[in-house]
């Protein structure tokens, strides 16, 4: 994976030292809070209700174990023993005291990470398919790509201030991992005609208050033509982009109000302009990125005791079934560690389960973990010989629930138990559900099926594209949540359908358990998902489920 | 017509933990809302959100919240407002911790 080199390393740490004086002269009363606001929001630092929470960028998603350890430690010393991963591959912490904040990123800068540009109307984290450079459906590693804009938009002084916040996101995988059509660029790596790899370049999608699929703006972009691509992009939204209406400042609502053929038209003239400035210094860091990618030396090795043992062991053999994903070389799988335990906080690792996963890492997987955006871990390179031994420690640190897919793989956003943008809470809902399928030893029976919570509009719990959303609001001071269905966030991509009028928090979970309940009895056969019979029946019979009193009235 | 004021707390969050805290009748910050200043009139109110706001070298994020008269002294009334009296649901951390 990339290290920094001089120059990165330099960087952070003159940041650090600049964040490490704002928040002295803000603590000795030289600043004021308005003035002290978007400097400590540059730097990744919010306040919420009950404290400050420091957002750390896991870039792309992807962290060594050295890293790891370092956010456990982290937790240990500056925070309250765990942190909660988020769906954009972050980490946040959330009782950091304001005096501790240049500490940890001091210790985050020891380890090559930081906390810039995790807020604020900058471009943010570049995420990407946490399978990279390990599924077996990959073009190409999408892992470079990232970097490089990373490295591009990093402090990129045209892009410090744009019209509201940027999100990219890129994949190299047939399969959409990394939700790329709800993003404001989202990078598909695809081939042309004569076998070259590109990006089928996307743009406008996004999830919030107007969720919009994005839209192709080029079907194909040589590679080499990345950076003056996004460029000129970013630039055109920039100019264009709407300033005086923060609910219609970002790019999506930019595109659909501009129309795709002008923005194509403008974008294109932007870019011809700029072109020419690219001289292929870009092109010579890549290739230097692209070798830091290069994949880790698998090795061949027997899996007989890998196959005896799943015959011999059911739980572990159940683990192995939902957990694990094809993985490109022979005799290697992609494992899924779930943070999901029934009950759990979505997204939450404590600093001993972070240093396991470390261990896990070190130990059995070329160093290498990735946070996805539904809130898990991943070790993606893990020899089959090795699973059984993985499995056993994972087990003892309670991280061997097997449940990747499942009801109980629920992403929900911090919601009001700690944002102060939410409306209502997400994380109790979240718990509840995966409590109630648990004890009703259903959830393998019903398959894969995502449900996604958001504790308010700004859809950080991708409730849009579950296959069943739930939306927390506050209706006339009460915690309501509306549900969606039918929603998808991978290269199907569509947005849920609101079901109808809203469930109280007592009513929520049960009309969920209604309603999935329902599905078993409507689906053709067990191995039609509740996504394909949601597809094949139209939302008509799942309502009739979920508001089984109008129904029957309109039988009457 | 106006909206009829109703009663309010002076609220921010403490500049160095981030914890929640109330303005009492003392111009003290208080960590128990039941300490806090119950306001009733619409102009005292905005004199004690300025005079709040004053404090800035050790709080952030000043506002006024609805609130009622209890038997301890002021309530919350929003379900928002009531969890910063404790902390969140997932763990017993923030106040509901002490």
């Amino acid at each position: 994976m990339y290290i920094y080199n001089d120059f990165d390393e330099q960087f952070v740490r003159n940041r650090v030292a600049q964040f490490r004086d704002q928040v002295d002269r803000r603590i000795d009363g030289s600043l004021t809070e308005d003035e002290f606001k978007p400097l400590r929001l540059m730097n990744g630092l919010y306040l919420q209700l009950h404290a400050y929470m420091l957002r750390v960028a896991v870039p792309y998603g992807t962290l060594n174990s050295a890293q790891m350890d370092k956010l456990a430690y982290i937790a240990d010393r500056w925070d309250k023993g765990y942190g909660h991963f988020t769906t954009r591959q972050n980490i946040q912490y959330n009782w950091p005291e304001l005096r501790d904040v240049p500490d940890m990123l001091s210790a985050l800068a020891d380890v090559g990470m930081h906390a810039i540009q995790t807020s604020g109307n900058t471009i943010r984290n570049v995420t990407a398919d946490h399978f990279a450079g390990a599924a077996a459906d990959e073009i190409e590693d999408p892992r470079p790509t990232a970097e490089l804009l990373r490295q591009w938009s990093t402090d990129h002084p045209e892009f410090q201030f744009l019209p509201r916040k940027f999100k990219i996101a890129v994949t190299g995988a047939k399969a959409d991992r990394a939700v790329t059509r709800a993003h404001d660029i989202g990078l598909r790596m695809v081939r042309n005609d004569v076998g070259e790899a590109g990006y089928e370049v996307i743009v406008g999608g996004g999830l919030g208050r107007t969720p919009m699929v994005g839209k192709v703006l080029r079907t194909f972009l040589p590679k080499p033509d990345l950076l003056p691509y996004c460029e000129a992009i970013v630039s055109v939204y920039n100019l264009l982009g709407r300033r005086d209406n923060k609910y219609k400042a970002r790019i999506k609502i930019t595109v659909h109000e501009n129309g795709l053929d002008k923005i194509q038209e403008l974008v294109e003239s932007r870019f011809a302009q700029i072109r020419p400035i690219f001289a292929g210094v870009d092109q010579h860091l890549l290739s230097q990125i692209e070798q830091s990618f290069a994949a880790p030396a698998f090795t061949v090795n027997a899996t007989d005791g890998y196959e005896a043992a799943r015959l011999a062991n059911p739980a572990f053999r159940s683990w192995t079934d939902t957990n694990l994903s094809e993985h490109k070389a022979n005799g290697y799988a992609v494992v899924s560690i779930s943070i999901k335990k029934h009950g759990a906080t979505p997204g939450d690792a404590t600093s001993d389960q972070m240093r396991v996963m470390a261990s896990l890492a070190r130990k059995y997987g070329h160093d290498e973990l990735r946070i996805s955006h539904e809130q898990n871990v991943i070790l993606p390179h893990v020899h089959k010989s090795d699973l059984l031994a993985i499995y056993a420690e994972l087990r003892v640190a309670d991280l061997a629930t097997a449940n990747i897919g499942l009801i109980s793989d629920i992403i929900a956003c911090p919601g009001m138990d700690y944002c102060a943008l939410a409306t209502a809470r997400s994380i109790p809902v979240a718990q509840e559900i995966a409590m109630r399928f648990d004890a009703l030893k259903l959830e393998h029976e019903v398959g894969p099926l995502k449900i996604k919570i958001s504790g308010c509009i700004n859809a950080c719990g991708h409730h849009h594209v579950g296959h069943i959303g739930i939306l927390g609001l506050d209706r006339a001071g009460v915690e309501n949540y509306q549900i969606t269905l039918g929603g998808d966030g991978t290269e199907t991509t569509t947005i849920g359908e609101r079901a109808g009028p809203g469930f109280g928090a007592n009513d929520i979970v049960p009309a969920i358990e209604r309603l999935v309940i329902g599905y078993l009895n409507l689906r053709d056969n067990a191995d039609e998902t509740f996504l394909a019979a949601y597809r094949r029946l139209g939302a008509e019979p799942f309502v009739a489920i979920l508001y089984p009193e109008k129904a029957a009235k309109n039988a009457a | 017509m106006a909206r009829a004021f109703t009663p309010k707390v002076v609220t921010a969050n403490a500049l160095l933990e981030g914890d929640a805290i109330w303005f009492t009748e003392t111009n003290e910050w208080t960590r128990d809302i039941g300490q806090a200043e119950l306001i009733t009139d619409e102009a005292h109110g905005d004199i004690r959100l300025l005079e709040a706001k004053a404090n800035q070298a050790i709080v952030a994020g000043v506002y006024l919240a609805d609130a009622k008269s209890g038997p301890n002294g002021p309530e919350t009334v929003h379900f928002r407002e009531d969890f910063r009296t404790r902390g969140p649901s997932n763990y017993a951390h923030g106040k509901q911790e002490a």
